[in-house]
């Protein structure tokens, strides 16, 4: 082990609150975008489906990178806000791509969970004289929801890789962190360890996400009375689109 | 407010054509790596040798949780000064750029052809066996051909997905869209303001959602099947 090991972890470590607060603020901003813009998208009124199509099929149709400089560059100019010039104002902006743009795919994810909700339980909603937002609140939901978390499992740790990304716009992020030690020639000798350290650290807040997520599923299966399913080692497949 | 101008939007055009031909030229040879080594992934892994596939499930599992942007930075910063050192330097980024994307898009795909192989009935199996079909012949006449244009429509969503991960490779000095804007356009023009991004992303949007709606369909097509 090289001797310079602590120095490459403090490094990391400082960018580490930055990477975290990233996934967290991002997730929040996912999980309210994608049941506002999942909801809309099932409403009967045209115009509100248009404008969600606008906003979903914008956002995953661009690339998540053009979207951080666009937002980065476009928000100081337009609005004369200075978020730009401190690190936490860098992060918020960070945040509300990350969240805009997961937030697109979520919506997609909501949609398709609720559809999936079998119709009969619409109509024995109905039977019993609940209104539109009782029907959603209590009996739609709460069975969507247990369809929704697997894709949502994905979909963070989507997120949270996509947090490297923050680097592009100067985000003080562990890859941002890190990678600055590239300048030192000394550390620059030992770049497959300096990256070795961050892989893991990216690895293991994909494994908590994970595990918070199957805790997550057993609960919400357990809450509309299905017995929970034997969480099955391997991750599902996490698909892109 | 500062005044949005439709000049600097125009501007960017000619810079995004030269990226773009470079991100296209990216997302075709990514793909293609992504496609061979996922279905050679996916095919060693049906054949369940013990330590083999728990060795290829951790690295499936590994690369599909760590940053794209990360494994970009080790194969150039790690791997390339040793292994590649004697080639040319557009050489060394176009093998880096198309590793990194076909390798980490080659973990995904052999999850979606694992879908598909584990999707042909255990009867053609079955059948091929009755019929004495040797192994890699079972394989290539009766299995892959029943597997693989299942997967077609996943393996096109990947492709999109990868198209709009080109732009990382900037990082590394691959001369795509958001390398021509961030650093050509901008000297041209003193710095790249949000007509150009603005630029860039439609024409992300312009050739991707056609394609997502041609996946979609194919997707339909091949239910019907």
């Amino acid at each position: 082990m090289s001797s310079n090991f602590s120095i490459y972890l403090d490094r990391v470590l400082e960018g580490l609150p930055f990477t975290v607060w990233a996934a967290v603020g991002g997730i929040a901003l996912t999980v309210v975008l994608s049941f506002a813009a999942g909801i809309a998208m099932l409403s009967p009124s045209l115009p509100v489906r248009f404008v969600t199509r606008l906003y979903v099929e914008g956002f995953r149709g661009s690339s998540e990178v053009v979207q951080l400089f666009f937002f980065a560059v476009a928000i100081p100019i337009f609005f004369g806000v200075s978020l730009g010039a401190t690190a936490k104002g860098l992060l918020v902006i960070g945040i509300i791509v990350l969240g805009l743009n997961h937030g697109a795919y979520g919506a997609e994810i909501v949609r398709g969970a609720i559809r999936s909700v079998p119709q009969a339980q619409v109509e024995a909603a109905i039977a019993v004289n609940l209104s539109p937002a009782q029907r959603m609140w209590r009996v739609i939901l709460p069975q969507a929801v247990v369809e929704m978390l697997p894709s949502f499992n994905n979909l963070f740790i989507q997120l949270v890789k996509a947090t490297a990304l923050l680097s592009f716009i100067a985000v003080p992020e562990v890859f941002k962190k890190a990678d600055e030690l590239r300048a030192v020639p000394a550390f620059s000798r030992e770049l497959g360890l300096i990256y070795g350290i961050q892989l893991v650290v990216y690895l293991l807040i994909a494994v908590a996400i994970t595990l918070i997520m199957r805790v997550l599923e057993w609960l919400a299966a357990r809450r509309v009375g299905r017995r929970p399913k034997r969480a099955s080692i391997r991750l599902s497949a996490r698909v892109g689109v | 407010m500062a005044k949005w101008r439709w000049d600097r939007f125009f501007d960017a055009f000619p810079f995004i054509w030269d990226g773009l031909l470079v991100t296209i030229q990216y997302t075709v040879l990514g793909s293609l790596v992504a496609y061979v080594l996922g279905l050679i992934i996916a095919v060693i892994r049906r054949l369940q040798i013990p330590i083999v596939d728990q060795v290829l499930w951790a690295f499936v599992e590994f690369i599909r949780s760590t940053p794209l942007l990360v494994q970009v930075f080790v194969l150039y910063w790690v791997v390339r000064p040793d292994l590649l050192g004697g080639l040319s330097i557009d050489t060394q980024r176009l093998v880096v750029g198309v590793t990194a994307l076909g390798v980490h898009y080659a973990c995904y795909t052999s999850e979606v052809f694992r879908a598909g192989i584990d999707a042909v009935p255990a009867a053609q199996w079955e059948a091929a066996t009755a019929l004495n079909l040797p192994r890699t012949r079972t394989w290539t006449d009766v299995i892959l051909p029943q597997a693989v244009p299942r997967v077609l429509p996943a393996l096109g969503n990947y492709t999109i997905a990868m198209f709009k991960e080109v732009p990382l490779l900037s990082s590394i000095v691959i001369l795509d869209m958001v390398y021509q804007v961030k650093t050509e356009y901008a000297a041209d023009t003193g710095g790249a303001g949000p007509e150009a991004w603005f630029a860039v992303g439609l024409t992300f949007l312009a050739l991707s959602y056609p394609c997502s709606i041609l996946v979609r369909k194919l997707e339909r097509r091949v239910e019907k099947v």
